[in-house]
């Protein structure tokens, strides 16, 4: 299905990409107005514009309510912008697409279905090959260690083999974006941690493109090709930063001086400076 | 307290007050006509079946309770479907339905015996109108509470409306839907009773009435009990088979259901 992770350059151009790199999605100029009852409607977001280029991961940091679930709805094509448009490979999306997959900060694993059968929920939803499906949805199982619980039930599992499990739904379509609202938040630290790791590698192994929303800033320079960063509502960027860590990434990465001090220049954004945007 | 030994201490209060009553029975403090002995109404209960007068009774009620609970299940289904889930239903035709709900039942039961006769039919439409709208409430609530989450995560999968109704609401709907026919089935058991109360030939509604007519105290209450039994029963039934299909919530809150 896919290479070995040691086949693959152990370092990666962090930094500035070649320009032969196309964007895989495109979002311009996106508002997103909320109505409330009374008054004004509340500017969730206000002039997002952004790339996420073909192979990396794009981290989205920002204080609660700074929008960015909003933000990932938007590009999943579950919710629609006020103004602005969001591309998918030159495409305007205007629903939920194939080429995504979406991870939820709840598992949202259907309680009736086995394990297997929650991962190959997508699939059958779309029609695929059953047989093909299943075989795909097993490797999936087996990267992230679960290949033992197929025919367990979501409430038989931990809350981080639960959200693997949704992991799994997210790519069994194989999917070339993975978008994930703040999967690992309601984890414990340990856990989060791990599965920061798993990430890395399963991204790594299945080559996908992603965004990835956070509000941990560690998590996020640490899973980040890039870092984009929200402000309060209404949710504007304030700075898109380039993260320089070498790659394959591990729990040995976090205790780095280059790692803290990525995290330092993450943090100095929020606090006043981010007047000039740096891309 | 372990499972066990509280199932011994209620069985142990339920001899109690059996020997009380019975002890205070014998002791004239009851009037017969009013309360009469436990042993009385034991013996009355085995007469009832040893001499076979109850069987064409229990046969009749049993009939109607079941055709009633099916009719009121399925009609209660569908309804309360369609409102949770198609607008123009529920603006144009809940507000009406609401109000039939507040006509009390019982209350038309005399009309039902005139439109549908002394026969089983009136009975099965009466226990099925009863039971229709603790169903029709449970089944809109249940479609109206699907989670968000799952419904984004279903969209995002790509499903179509029909494949979320399939895969998700109905499942995630069942629970509720679950409590609202186990009190449909005790809503059952009283229609039917009613109806053959107003009107029947045979039944045990009919029955007691009978009996009460003949001041057969001991056989009113021995009726009642066969009537409570088919109610546990029923009741029981629908419980097991909700259980079974909605297996996952018991294992998710074991200390609720055991």
């Amino acid at each position: 299905m896919t290479s070995p992770v040691a086949e693959r350059p152990a370092l990666r151009r962090a930094a500035e990409p070649a320009a032969s790199e196309r964007p895989l999605i495109t979002v311009e100029a996106v508002d997103k107005l909320y109505a409330v009852r009374q008054g004004e409607p509340v500017r969730a977001l206000s002039d997002i514009s952004f790339e996420l280029r073909d192979g990396e991961v794009l981290s989205v940091v920002g204080p609660s309510g700074c929008g960015k679930s909003t933000l990932l709805r938007i590009m999943a094509g579950l919710d629609v912008p006020s103004r602005g448009r969001v591309l998918l490979a030159g495409e305007r999306v205007s629903g939920p697409r194939r080429e995504i997959g979406v991870v939820f900060q709840q598992a949202t694993l259907l309680p009736w279905r086995t394990v297997l059968d929650n991962v190959l929920l997508p699939a059958q939803l779309q029609r695929l090959e059953r047989a093909r499906s299943i075989e795909r949805a097993r490797q999936l199982l087996d990267l992230v260690g679960l290949v033992g619980f197929t025919d367990k039930y979501p409430f038989e599992l931990s809350g981080g083999m639960q959200q693997r499990v949704a992991i799994c739904r997210a790519l069994v379509c194989d999917p070339r974006i993975l978008l994930m609202d703040e999967p690992f938040g309601a984890l414990d630290a340990m856990t989060r941690e791990q599965m920061n790791v798993e990430l890395m590698r399963i991204q790594a192994e299945q080559k996908k493109s992603v965004v990835f929303i956070t509000h941990s800033i560690p998590e996020a320079v640490f899973l980040g090709d890039r870092v984009m960063v929200m402000t309060k509502r209404p949710g504007r960027i304030a700075r898109i930063a380039a993260i320089d860590l070498p790659k394959p990434r591990t729990l040995a990465t976090m205790g780095s001086a280059l790692f803290a001090a990525q995290c330092n220049d993450i943090r100095l954004a929020f606090s006043g400076r981010s007047e000039g945007a740096e891309f | 307290m372990t499972p066990r030994s509280a199932r011994v201490q209620q069985v142990a209060t339920l001899i109690v007050v059996l020997a009380v009553w019975e002890g205070a029975a014998r002791l004239g403090w009851l009037p017969k006509i009013v309360l009469p002995a436990p042993s009385a109404i034991a013996g009355r209960l085995f007469d009832l079946f040893a001499s076979g007068l109850i069987w064409p009774h229990l046969w009749a009620t049993t009939a109607s309770i079941l055709s009633g609970f099916g009719l009121g299940v399925a009609a209660g289904f569908a309804f309360g479907a369609l409102v949770a889930l198609v607008p123009a239903f529920e603006r144009l035709v809940y507000p009406y339905m609401v109000a039939l709900q507040t006509v009390p039942k019982i209350a038309i039961a005399p009309l039902f015996i005139l439109w549908f006769g002394y026969g089983l039919m009136s009975k099965v439409v009466i226990a099925a109108l009863v039971c229709f709208f603790p169903v029709l409430v449970s089944v809109m609530s249940a479609f109206h509470t699907t989670d968000r989450e799952q419904l984004d995560m279903m969209r995002a999968c790509g499903a179509s409306r029909w494949q979320i109704f399939i895969h998700l609401r109905i499942r995630a709907a069942l629970p509720t839907i679950f409590n609202g026919l186990e009190i449909a089935t005790v809503f059952a058991v009283i229609g039917a009773v009613v109806g053959e109360f107003v009107g029947a030939q045979a039944g045990l509604g009919y029955l007691i009435t009978t009996l009460n007519f003949n001041l057969d105290v001991p056989g009113v209450f021995a009726v009642l009990i066969v009537l409570s039994l088919l109610g546990i029963i029923l009741h029981a039934i629908v419980r097991g088979i909700g259980r079974r299909l909605v297996f996952w919530i018991r294992s998710e809150r074991p200390e609720l259901l055991t």
